[in-house]
């Protein structure tokens, strides 16, 4: 079946309506004319960020706050070239976003043509897979292609460069009822034998933990996971990229492991006789020096991704499937309780025991001065307003390793951040396309005063769709993250991180047209984050924190991840039993 | 270590460019490609020699496997085998020396496919290290150009190729126009 005879430009708006798009983040330019002109008057909404950048970004928060497939658009060359950050920020933390991009016409392609880039050719290492559409019968297939492509098995970035006279011409829509990619393969079910070599693992351990990440937020697999854990009652970590997998406040949930991960998470991973890794891909910020980490541990890794499977650990049990899938089998077998054994109900309480031993001699808890606000208290009072429910996009450095510590998460989906990539600038898109996509969620930008100014134009996107984006800068005067490590490993030679010029929240705020302040004292912490929260619209509060406090715990680059250092004197823990 | 990969892609543009920059975003070397297509014009059959860490040549073979436009990527460094390549060399050698480079020619199994006054252009096939040997003699009678085709080679134990099937699309389910 097909359509009535319609341009290029509107046979893509075509597609992205029966993809359900509703909103998609762009910026215009002299190819895409022709497709904005569609746009002006069509339903779907699109929004003008101020950086092709952030428009990647923001379909990253808006795909990273809801599961569907972000869109974002730009135009040829230099468009194009902004959106790269972006593409490989969503490559790295498996985000479904598809990229669409102007090029200049087929008949000019390779001639050095004005803002034409080799898009196809820039961005085929930044996407899990990309289009050059040369001919407008191609172009229903390939949209609806890298929305399949882009949303299943592991998710990911999928761009499509469209030439501007592809937009022009005139075309019906083909109905496209298959997708046919014979060399790609979705992995679903996990291998039944394999399945059921791990629960007897599990079954028989007496130090179980649950490693969960990303991939259990990416499958939806929260409430399976939740319900193993509780069969189980194995104690769980999750990463940076699963905060919220496993409730924060959840008895079994112990914190994030890693370089800033807790004391108990670390120590957990590192005496464990089994790890049961979901969705995780062994990352060097969580696993530390690879041959020190988790020693005494046999490994059932869940992954979608067989390239993931014994890249960085060789597992004792690989199951390559959907981690909702296999985690639904999992708890099926383990239903069925065996005859109770003594031996390894006492191993199993010990186990407990230590760990909580462990949580009690070294918590993560928000240290508060007198004088001056830490940036903990910063976090700490956050997550007395969030409660677990905000939705929280986070720029990166020591304020998302706070951050990722200090608040609480009742459900996925609502802790943003770039885990993979580490992009400074992502969160305050981020946080655009989050409430974007959900107008009804309180959403905190919360970002430091280095990455905030990459993202200062998008003050006026936020203030311009009047969105009530809480933007918190914790503003420490430095790049905080790279002073720790030059003060740490470098004698304090403070080079090129000092920010000693910001500017004046208030004004800045008020020049846009929204309400803005600055705070340094703690006991105006409290009543300055809810006025932040009480307003309507959006608010920038910088938050002036105590300049020199560095992230801990900290595993030394290379140490393994037992030996934190724990705190400024610098006690080195115990090393494991 | 050399490893020998043999891959079934998808005759797609850019396909190729997804292969060997797999290879170049880890910091391989490619000592060889060839590509052509197969008996399926859709389907093209490349052959590449790199040199990768034996540690990390199954990760290789997965990531390629993980490419779209990849339909098979199989490691044949290890699995029974043939290896074959292609080589063309001109040579100038003084007149008193022709009998002696054509006798060479035939112990390798060469095919002089062209012959003037100065020497010959010869053709040889087979495996790499013979070629190397094959060089290695026409050296010492004269001035040479080489040009290789890199390796070429085939799995001798069958291997099934699976494809996977159409799936039917989200956007196919909605039969309504939405533009109204």
């Amino acid at each position: 079946m097909s359509t009535s005879l319609m341009s290029g430009a509107r046979m893509l708006l075509e597609c992205l309506a029966r993809e359900g798009v509703d909103c998609m983040f762009g910026y215009p330019g002299g190819v895409t004319l022709p497709f904005y002109d569609c746009l002006y008057d069509h339903h779907i909404r699109h929004v003008l960020v101020r950086h092709e950048e952030n428009a990647a970004f923001a379909a990253e928060g808006y795909a990273r706050a809801t599961g569907r497939v972000g869109v974002c658009c730009a135009t040829s060359g230099p468009g194009a070239t902004n959106l790269t950050t972006g593409l490989v920020d969503a490559m790295m933390d498996s985000i479904p976003i598809v990229a669409l991009t102007g090029q200049v016409s087929t008949k000019l392609i390779g001639s050095d043509a004005f803002q034409e880039a080799d898009t196809f050719g820039i961005t085929r290492p930044c996407t899990k897979h990309n289009y050059l559409v040369k001919r407008l019968e191609e172009l229903p297939q390939i949209i609806h292609e890298a929305f399949y492509v882009a949303s299943s098995g592991r998710p990911g970035p999928v761009l499509v460069d469209v030439p501007k006279d592809v937009f022009q011409a005139q075309g019906h829509y083909q109905h496209v009822s298959s997708i046919h990619l014979p060399g790609y393969k979705v992995f679903t079910e996990g291998h039944t034998g394999q399945i059921r070599r791990a629960a007897q693992l599990i079954r028989k351990s007496e130090r179980p933990l649950v490693y969960a990440g990303g991939g259990i937020v990416a499958a939806g697999a929260a409430p399976e996971l939740r319900q193993f854990v509780e069969l189980t009652n194995s104690p769980a970590v999750n990463t940076v990229m699963g905060l919220g997998a496993l409730p924060s406040d959840h008895p079994n949930f112990i914190s994030m492991p890693g370089m800033h991960g807790s004391y108990a998470a670390n120590m957990a991973m590192t005496n464990a006789d089994l790890l049961i890794a979901l969705g995780v891909r062994f990352d060097d910020r969580v696993t530390g020096r690879l041959a020190a980490f988790a020693p005494h541990a046999k490994v059932i890794h869940v992954d979608i991704d067989p390239a993931e499977i014994g890249k960085n650990r060789t597992p004792d049990v690989p199951i390559v499937g959907d981690v909702k899938q296999v985690l639904g089998k999992l708890n099926q077998l383990l239903a069925d309780k065996e005859p109770a054994d003594a031996q390894l109900e006492a191993a199993r309480s010990a186990w407990w025991n230590q760990i909580r031993s462990w949580k009690e001699e070294h918590p993560l808890q928000p240290v508060i001065s007198d004088s001056e606000i830490k940036p903990q208290h910063l976090m700490a009072e956050i997550d007395r307003l969030s409660n677990g429910q905000a939705i929280v996009a986070s720029d990166v450095g020591q304020h998302q390793m706070w951050a990722a510590q200090l608040i609480r998460f009742s459900e996925p989906r609502l802790w943003l951040n770039s885990g993979g990539l580490g992009s400074m600038g992502f969160g305050l898109p981020a946080a655009l396309g989050a409430q974007f996509a959900r107008p009804d969620k309180l959403v905190f930008a919360i970002v430091g005063d280095g990455g905030f100014q990459m993202s200062i134009p998008e003050l006026a996107t936020i203030a311009s769709y009047g969105l009530p984006v809480k933007i918190i800068v914790m503003n420490n005067g430095y790049l905080g993250m790279v002073r720790q490590w030059q003060e740490l490993f470098y004698n304090n030679r403070l080079s090129s991180v000092t920010l000693d010029c910001f500017p004046d929240a208030e004004k800045l705020a008020g020049a846009y047209g929204f309400k803005g302040r600055t705070i340094d004292k703690p006991w105006e912490l409290a009543s300055a984050l809810e006025a932040a929260v009480k307003e309507p619209g959006p608010y920038l509060l910088n938050v002036k924190v105590s300049p020199l406090e560095c992230v801990y715990p900290m595993v030394p680059s290379g140490g393994a991840i037992n030996e934190m250092v724990l705190g400024p004197p610098q006690p080195v823990a115990e090393s494991a039993k | 270590m050399l490893q020998v990969i043999s891959l079934l892609l998808e005759n797609k543009p850019g396909a190729m460019m997804r292969v060997t920059g797999l290879l170049s975003q880890r910091g391989y070397n490619i000592e060889s490609l060839t590509v052509a297509r197969t008996l399926d014009p859709e389907v093209s059959r490349m052959t590449i020699v790199v040199e990768v860490d034996s540690t990390l040549r199954q990760q290789v073979i997965k990531q390629m496997n993980k490419l779209i436009n990849v339909l098979q990527a199989t490691d044949l460094s290890d699995s029974p085998s043939v290896f074959r390549e292609l080589l063309l060399v001109r040579i100038r050698m003084p007149q008193e020396t022709r009998a002696a480079v054509l006798k060479e020619a035939e112990i390798f199994g060469g095919r002089v496919v062209d012959s003037s006054t100065e020497g010959f252009a010869i053709e040889v096939t087979g495996a790499p290290e013979k070629l190397n040997e094959f060089v290695d003699v026409m050296r010492s009678y004269g001035e040479i150009d080489v040009t290789r085709s890199g390796v070429v080679a085939i799995g001798l134990e069958p291997k099934k190729l699976k494809l996977q099937p159409p799936v039917p699309t989200k956007a196919g389910a909605k039969v309504e126009e939405t533009i109204h």
